[in-house]
């Protein structure tokens, strides 16, 4: 082989490579990836049952119930709308009514958000980025609710069935 | 008095740092020798005050100086000395400090053991390090000064977060920094080379021996943080494809394929321009890991500051540096000398294959990471990409990697032999086919995804050992010639195969971990028994301790099999009164590679309590093999080729010495 064909060989290999990546990549993009929502935004567009999708928001004080088995429901509220919202598992240690609160799953043929994941923070203030600039955009920011923030922490997540690859799914 | 001086010595670090930017690279220019020294006592002086800038911070944090700012933040006097000690780097200003910290040490043991490196070399080296240094002193000094006094002292701290207040805290951040700050020499011997002109063989033998340290340190640091992750949050998860978990994973693997190519640059004198631009790329993943922790741009679990002055200086220091090093090596990378020819199919063939899927797969870790946050600046709205991404993307890419990496080591030099390498690993194969079917057959009506991807564990770890068993001549020689080989062997090959084989291990215990894990979720009341996995868990009792700076509830299991009690697991859930918030601290119990883990949830009003049991199977096999990985990589570090003061070619040493 010549200097020139063996060059070609590595570039032809590195361009089938990258395309290999780009394919996947592409492919990836069209069914993994999570919106982000707040109650609002689900009243005001339709959004069809089992879509997955991230509900981000407070929890309506006085929403929590607790079921048998671990079963809870509650309400995700934006100052707009409120969304019901049913989850079957452990909360994460600082969930609580009146904070923020981001849950990932689909709406039901009823309405009512299933979630099989809930993401907290283990922080009193703590209040999800997500969340804190949807209330922003919105016009219901006050002012104290992100008021500290800076600590580095992780949040506690929890998932319903066992879903030993991450908080995202 | 302590924070005043620990501001002083800092600022003086930043003064020493100006100097070794500058002076030595006149030295060079004029080949000036006394000018370019400069640069040795500069590093070295500046690592002295840097450490008593950090040390004073670590006795403001252990006197409880709440007239500090950051020892009120993140500390408390009734705070274990552990915690007060590692709370020192668990807040942004000292995590920044720990970072120059370790910055500073690397370039001190390049001037206090780079003594037989080329002197301009050297002070070129030296400047670059000193180039970064001040950069991040003047962020720490402008927007992060940890030793801000508060006017009117409180009584008391605001406490440490509760989740950092663990073991974790005190190995995991250093040693990550160790990694991530480690590539800044690889980068500065890069930039060197590019200033001077001048590369070759001798340099990769340089540059080899500092990026292994620093992959050493990340590999262990990463295994580490997701080790904690794991029994800290209290659900079992290790790794969460999160944007500062990424973060330490890009450069990994980047750092990883730099390994490799130095290897050849070293052995070969080829691919000379790729080696510089992978060293330049490495530190700048390093970079934009630490913009993406520390400016809080990222919707993030870890979630740091969010101070925009903060992520605009640290956006600064990147695109300086970023931009700086490729508009270099855009200017002068034509003109260093290509290196040795090699046919497609060799050993240099394999490592160029390494190289690609590592860095295919780390822009695709890459692209993942900030897909969301461009999508929210540019289209305005927000998503999340997470693990099923990475797994149709990043998943089948290591795949092909894995099933090359027995390949690899193989292939002989310039010319290798694609179908003789085959035959040689036939056995390997056979094994991972038996092992398939073994699996197969056990878990029948299971997805067959599991026992394949186990099936490509035991070939990495196969064919790690056939290359073992052809160096040494295993079952071919009588064992005397085969055992005198084996220690013979280079401790670098001994290392190739550990680490290869530490990658098998953890791909095992990814896919065990992930496909046989058993979960019990339910509300249990005194007495009653929770069947996970075999094993019978009867709840003991509940009750309520007192810790130094907590409170705790503990529950009591009493852990059986088969009627045989085995142990007696507490785990247990602390609130901290301090700052009003808990943690679950989940109870492990190691059976062999497995793990029982149990963790708490909210206690109800009729005295039951949630409780979370999964039994992760060969769990621990995601840990070991990293550091298998990072013993390979200890082994090949002691080869005395690679030796930090290795000795030097005659003729080098009659130039360096001319008075003997």
């Amino acid at each position: 082989m010549t200097r020139k064909q063996r060059r070609m060989t590595i570039i032809g290999g590195s361009l089938a490579v990258l395309a290999l990546a780009a394919a996947l990549v592409l492919n990836a993009l069209r069914d993994s990836i999570v919106f982000f929502s707040t109650p609002t935004m689900v009243a005001e567009k339709h959004v069809e049952p089992g879509k997955r999708f991230r509900l981000g928001g407070l929890v309506q004080p006085g929403s929590l119930q607790r079921g048998d088995n671990l079963a809870v429901t509650f309400e995700v509220a934006d100052g707009g709308a409120k969304l019901p919202v049913a989850y079957k598992g452990i909360l994460p240690d600082l969930f609580r009514e009146g904070q923020g609160v981001v849950a990932e799953g689909a709406l039901d043929a009823n309405g009512v958000f299933k979630a099989d994941t809930v993401l907290a923070k283990h922080d009193e203030t703590y209040m999800p980025k997500d969340v804190a600039d949807a209330l922003k955009k919105q016009g219901h920011w006050k002012d104290d609710y992100g008021a500290k923030t800076s600590d580095g922490v992780k949040p506690a997540a929890t998932t319903a069935q066992g879903n030993p690859q991450g908080a995202v799914r | 008095m302590i924070a005043e001086a620990g501001h002083y010595a800092l600022v003086l670090a930043l003064g020493l740092a100006l100097i070794q930017s500058i002076v030595p690279l006149i030295g060079a220019r004029l080949r000036d020798a006394a000018l370019m020294n400069v640069a040795r006592s500069t590093a070295l002086a500046q690592l002295l005050f840097v450490g008593a800038s950090f040390i004073a911070l670590v006795m403001l944090h252990v006197g409880s100086d709440f007239s500090v700012a950051n020892v009120y933040e993140n500390s408390h006097s009734m705070k274990p000395l552990l915690y007060k000690i590692t709370g020192v780097w668990g807040n942004h200003e000292g995590s920044m400090l720990l970072w120059v910290s370790i910055l500073a040490l690397f370039g001190g043991l390049v001037a206090a053991f780079g003594n037989n490196l080329p002197l301009s070399l050297r002070a070129h080296v030296l400047a670059v390090q000193a180039w970064i240094a001040s950069a991040f002193y003047l962020f720490i000094l402008m927007t992060s000064n940890p030793f801000l006094r508060i006017a009117n002292p409180p009584i008391e701290g605001r406490d440490l977060n509760p989740v950092l207040q663990d073991i974790g805290l005190a190995v995991h951040p250093p040693m990550l920094y160790l990694g991530y700050v480690g590539f800044s020499i690889s980068f500065s011997f890069a930039i060197a080379a590019l200033m001077e002109g001048r590369i070759d063989a001798a340099w990769a033998r340089w540059v080899r021996p500092w990026t292994l340290v620093a992959w050493i340190f990340l590999t262990l640091g990463i295994a580490m943080g997701s080790y904690w992750a794991y029994y800290e949050l209290g659900w079992g998860g290790w790794w969460f494809w999160d944007p500062v978990e990424n973060a330490s994973l890009m450069p990994w693997l980047a750092g990883t394929a730099l390994l490799h190519s130095a290897l050849v640059m070293e052995k070969r004198n080829a691919l000379k321009v790729w080696t510089i631009l992978l060293s330049i790329l490495t530190f700048s993943l390093s970079l934009l890991g630490t913009f993406l922790v520390r400016s809080g741009v990222i919707t993030s679990v870890h979630a740091f500051a969010t101070d925009p002055t903060r992520g605009v200086f640290i956006l600064l220091i990147l695109c300086l540096f970023i931009g700086g090093s490729l508009s270099l090596f855009a200017g002068r990378a034509t003109a260093l000398k290509q290196g040795g020819l090699f046919a497609p199919i060799s050993r240099e063939g394999a490592l160029v294959l390494n190289n690609l899927l590592l860095t295919v797969a780390c822009a695709v870790v890459l692209f993942g990471t900030l897909y969301p946050l461009a999508m929210e600046v540019l289209a305005d709205f927000k998503m999340s990409v997470g693990a099923p991404f990475y797994n149709l993307t990043f998943v089948p890419l290591f795949t092909l990697l894995l099933l090359a990496v027995p390949l690899g080591p193989m292939l002989a030099w310039k010319r290798g032999d694609l179908l003789g390498v085959t035959q040689r690993l036939l056995a390997a194969g056979v094994a991972a086919l038996v092992v398939i079917a073994i699996v197969w057959a056990w878990t029948r009506g299971g997805s067959a995804l599991a026992p394949l991807a186990i099936g490509l564990g035991v070939f990495v770890i196969a064919g790690a050992l056939t290359d073992l068993a052809e160096r040494t001549g295993l079952f071919r020689l009588p064992f005397a010639t085969t055992l005198h080989r084996a220690r013979g062997l280079p401790r670098s090959t001994w290392g190739s195969v550990f680490a290869h084989a530490g990658l098998g291990i953890a791909l095992i215990g990814i896919v065990c971990e992930t496909t046989w894990n058993s979960e019990y979720i339910a509300t249990m009341k005194q007495n009653d028994v929770a069947h996970v996995a075999g094993y019978d868990l009867k709840l003991d009792r509940l009750f309520q301790r007192q810790g130094p700076n907590y409170r705790e509830m503990i529950a009591e299991f009493n852990v059986s099999r088969d009627g045989d009690t085995l142990s007696v697991m507490t785990p247990s859930k602390r609130s901290f009164t301090t700052r009003g918030s808990s943690t679950t601290e989940a109870a492990l119990l190691t059976r062999g590679a497995s793990q029982l883990y149990v963790s708490l949830g909210d206690a109800t009003a009729e005295g039951a309590i949630a409780v979370r049991i999964y039994h992760k199977p060969l769990v621990l096999l995601i840990w070991w093999g990293p550091v298998l990985m990072a013993f390979g990589g200890v082994l090949s570090l002691s080869d005395r080729r690679l030796r930090v003061g290795a000795p030097k070619p005659a003729r080098a040493k009659q130039r360096l010495q001319p008075a003997e």
